[in-house]
């Protein structure tokens, strides 16, 4: 029998130690969806482009929960829980579509774009016969609601009135680094899913962990796409939740750090045959060629080059997550940009130069560690708390990570 | 019915399956002509007209990229694939252009013994006869993906 989560304890080390049990709980799991995802938090549905027109919803998670996300006839965005009034039914069944009301299939009680009961089927019976007491109020067991905010194209949830407005609650440094990429109009260009044999906070971490980049994606570093001598840096807010790193195209620094120190990464003469895919065009005019971006606790930005794209980190268990990326361009791109977004798409998602390990790092450490739940992981690179560096070599945002998650689990 | 070109066709298929599944990489690009296209998608990316792919190249020489980048930057665990592909349907568009459709399966076979229904979906192709080799090579393969989803992720081509 497991301990629950009261009866664990938090090494005495703080930020600097992350215990194993705390990806293998089931206790700790089911806590998590209760305090983070329908807790005091921001959940990424996805971008505002994907529902253009009134009518037009899609169905995803905010953590195990299914919820409707709908336009509705004034245009205004609603997201609220996929689930039937009556017996806990989903009430869509469709990933995406154009309704003009939403109707159970189950026993046809329908819904407006808003997620409020409009109709019980046979509510008053038949012919004067069956239907139900006059006091009944099944409104009692609605679909709970959500609260919406959109901040830069980007859809946002949370189930509680005490979360800080979405601006707030990522905090002035990244959020204007969201708003970098997030410049004008976009157009959705494609998806996939990903499915990962690990627990979600294990890929979250990965996501904020500079210090991995280069060591892991030989790609990048042969290629001197993120070599930590470039200039970049990493900005932590939100209280520890939010975070970006990017690096610069030019460096004004020529070590050969990883060559002295002998690194896996530095080995040399490895050319592309076809290196135009790398070719970038600096279309943001601030010469960040890379940016990595996350909101606690399942949202993540990229701009690697002129790839642009947004994932959902989506929990499916204890030890298991779903990542759900959606690759986008601009509304303004012309066909020659499309092609190169779709080239430079080769480095990311479940096939890509620089994240395919990405998927199979996060399940090395759930196995690792699989008989070590009273054991931590060790995480001191660049010190001991949580701050902005001007060094990528540091794990000050994953420290960041487990700063906000303690806050809500009370852990 | 055409039975010499279909057989033409069924042994492209079967030679490239082969060579990928005896992880002889190096001659996958050598099944595409010096400007073939290659693409991974989903069908539901393919059915909505989106661009994006998981793996897109438009030249052998980006096929060449992908195959020395799996053997010498990429990280990933020891892997096999075993392909099945069946159901091809083989239309000749002009004296030189084939278009073909099969149906596949590819089970993945891990180092630790685990296998896995990893893929399935349709091989859409257009095939020139009798180019730069004289055999038949792909101008363009497109891999439309039933589901949405890849476990893990997509180190060998499919």
């Amino acid at each position: 029998m497991s301990a629950g989560p009261a009866a664990r304890a938090w090494p005495a080390e703080g930020l600097a130690r992350v215990p194993y049990w705390i990806y293998q709980d089931e206790d700790v799991y089911r806590r998590e969806q209760e305090r983070i995802y329908r807790g005091d938090t921001w959940n990424f549905l996805g971008l505002e482009a994907e529902l253009p027109e009134k009518g037009d919803f899609k169905t995803t998670f905010v953590g195990e929960m299914p919820v409707v996300v709908t336009r509705d006839e004034k245009g205004a965005l609603n997201c609220f829980e996929n689930r039937c009034a009556h017996r806990g039914a989903l009430l869509c069944l469709a990933d995406r579509g154009n309704v003009r009301e939403i109707a159970c299939v189950y026993h046809n009680w329908t819904y407006d774009l808003r997620g409020d009961l409009t109709a019980v089927a046979f509510r008053r019976g038949v012919q004067g016969k069956g239907g139900m007491p006059l006091d009944a109020e099944p409104e009692s067991q609605a679909p709970r609601k959500f609260r919406v905010e959109i901040f830069c194209g980007l859809m946002f949830a949370t189930l509680s009135g005490k979360t800080p407005a979405i601006e707030r609650y990522i905090g002035p440094e990244v959020a204007a680094r969201i708003r970098r990429v997030m410049k004008e109009p976009v157009k959705i260009l494609g998806g996939y899913t990903q499915v990962l044999q690990s627990n979600w906070k294990l890929y979250f971490e990965n996501v904020k962990d500079t210090y991995h980049a280069s060591l892991l994606h030989l790609f990048f570093s042969t290629f001197r796409l993120n070599r930590l001598e470039q200039k970049g840096g990493v900005v932590v807010g939100g209280e520890g939740g939010s975070h970006a790193s990017f690096t610069m195209m030019k460096s004004e620094l020529s070590g050969d750090e990883y060559e002295r120190a002998g690194m896996r990464s530095a080995s040399g003469g490895y050319a592309l045959q076809a290196p135009q895919m790398l070719e970038s065009v600096d279309e943001i005019g601030d010469g960040v060629t890379l940016q990595i971006l996350t909101v606690f606790p399942g949202f993540v930005l990229q701009q690697i080059m002129n790839n642009l794209a947004v994932r959902q980190v989506l929990p499916k268990g204890v030890g298991r997550t779903e990542l759900v990326w959606t690759c986008f361009g601009y509304a303004s791109d012309d066909a020659k940009m499309t092609e190169l977004r779709m080239k430079q798409a080769n480095l990311v998602g479940p096939a890509g130069y620089i994240s395919l390990e990405d998927g199979a790092a996060t399940g090395f450490v759930q196995r690792g560690a699989a008989g070590a739940s009273e054991r931590s992981s060790f995480v001191e690179m660049g010190g001991r708390t949580v701050e902005s560096n001007e060094s990528r070599v540091t794990e000050t945002s994953v420290r960041g990570l487990w700063q906000q998650y303690r806050r809500h689990m009370g852990l | 019915m055409d039975v010499e070109l279909q057989l033409n066709i069924e042994n492209l298929l079967s030679r490239y399956v082969h060579a990928i599944d005896d992880d002889r990489l190096e001659d996958w690009p050598g099944f595409f002509v010096e400007k073939g296209r290659y693409r991974i998608t989903t069908a539901e990316n393919f059915e909505r007209g989106l661009p994006l792919s998981i793996i897109y190249a438009d030249s052998r020489a980006m096929l060449l990229d992908r195959v020395s980048a799996l053997r010498h930057a990429n990280i990933y665990e020891a892997q096999r694939y075993r392909h099945i592909v069946s159901s091809t349907l083989v239309e000749r568009m002009d004296a030189n252009t084939v278009h073909a459709a099969s149906n596949f399966q590819v089970v993945r076979i891990m180092h630790t013994g685990e296998s896995m229904l990893f893929a399935s979906g349709r091989y859409l192709d257009r095939v020139r006869l009798g180019s730069e080799s004289g055999q038949a090579m792909f101008e363009e393969r497109i891999v439309v993906l039933d589901s949405r989803a890849i476990e893990t992720l997509l180190a060998i081509p499919l």
